[in-house]
């Protein structure tokens, strides 16, 4: 069944409030959702006042400078601090998106960070994304071709049919938009999601691909592929700016035009 | 005891249904159908003179409007048995109580049709 009210070892309480250093005249309040799994209690939100003078302009600068400067024991996911690795991506002022693409000065107020909605946490803001990663890999995201490629270049595709995989290569799989639906959080166990989709459209639209039909067979299903009522919450979050909802709706048009 | 089987093998399941297009697709046949008859339905009942039993009975009896009404009984409750059973399969996640209200839902609106089509045919043949 759809679960809309927390179970009750996921109920988050109040926790500790880190002040702000003295003499520190510029502040901001940073509320953070902690849990760690090893204590068997409940998770809670710790608030930190960050001084923003001695601080980035992005949210995963104040995240980081707390983890430096206030508690070194906040988790969270990062690495290339420039929005193409996608690991930093939690859920801040209520939208899923990277926290290193996020100004701060974007944000109106407290600001509120919680882990990616709707998946299992590991610690604090790290949730675990084996099942994400098993979706993208069980549509098998690589080229798929039966004609021999030529020996002495590499397999020709025309300008047009390049422009074809225009937004739907970028991704780079930092998991916002499928943990932003509501059809994912529902049946996230049979829905594959946008970000597995937009991957395999990705190859769906790909010329050099021999495979479309067999890709297109796996899909159809109304659970791997039919459970994207076009909620749009992806595209809404997508820290690329791309549009799987788009790209699930081409992929519903070639399903029905293969029909006759 | 934990689950050993590979994430990669649970998200394959039992493979692809082979289906969920024609579901897909008559929906939305439906769905558009629907405009043309309900916006007839509202504009035929808008125009009537009254609404007396009598003038009802005297409109539904018409060869065009009992043919037009279950034109749109039969559409409305496949439409809705399509988008019933995409909600139900949406928030019941347990197989045996999902396939359950299917069944249960799609005979009741089989029911409730045969129900409409047969009140509108009594009229029509009565007059």
């Amino acid at each position: 069944m759809a679960e809309f009210r927390l179970p009750k070892n996921s109920i988050v309480g109040p926790g500790k409030h880190y002040p702000a250093p003295e003499g520190a005249t510029n502040t901001r309040t940073i509320k953070i959702y902690r849990y760690d799994p090893d204590s068997g209690k409940n998770p809670h939100i710790d608030t930190y006042d960050v001084d923003m003078d001695s601080c980035g302009p992005m949210v995963l600068d104040a995240i980081i400078k707390i983890k430096n400067e206030m508690d070194s024991t906040l988790t969270f996911r990062r690495s290339c601090r420039e929005g193409i690795c996608g690991s930093c991506a939690m859920n801040i002022d209520g939208s899923n998106t990277l926290a290193c693409t996020m100004a701060l000065a974007d944000i109106e107020g407290d600001i509120t960070i919680y882990p990616l909605p709707h998946q299992s946490v590991i610690k604090d803001l790290v949730s675990d994304l084996t099942n994400f990663y098993a979706q993208y890999a069980s549509v098998e995201p690589w080229l798929k071709s039966d004609s021999p490629a030529p020996p002495d270049r590499e397999r020709l595709q025309s300008p047009e049919d390049r422009e074809k995989l225009d937004g739907a290569y970028e991704c780079i799989l930092c998991a916002c938009c499928s943990t932003s639906c509501p059809s994912y959080w529902w049946n996230s166990d049979r829905y594959l999601g946008p970000a597995a989709l937009l991957a395999s459209y990705r190859w769906l639209a790909d010329s050099r691909d021999d495979a479309t039909g067999d890709r297109l067979d796996d899909l159809e299903d109304p659970f791997k592929l039919y459970r994207c009522h076009t909620i749009m919450n992806c595209a809404q979050v997508c820290p690329k700016g791309l549009n799987p909802a788009k790209a699930i709706a081409e992929t519903k048009k070639m399903l029905v035009e293969r029909r006759g | 005891m934990s689950n050993l089987r590979t994430p990669l093998s649970q998200v394959k399941g039992h493979g692809s249904a082979k289906s969920g297009t024609g579901h897909f697709w008559v929906q939305r046949i439906t769905a558009i159908g629907m405009i043309p008859l309900v916006l007839w339905l509202c504009f035929s009942v808008a125009s009537l003179p009254g609404m007396s039993a009598a003038e009802i009975r005297e409109w539904l009896g018409g060869s065009f409007t009992a043919v037009m009404m279950i034109v749109l009984i039969l559409t409305g409750f496949y439409h809705a048995k399509l988008g019933l059973q995409m909600i139900i399969e949406d928030y019941v996640s347990d197989h045996g109580i999902r396939t359950g209200a299917i069944i249960i839902m799609t005979l009741l609106c089989a029911f409730l049709a045969i129900l409409g089509v047969f009140s509108v045919l009594r009229i029509a043949f009565a007059t």
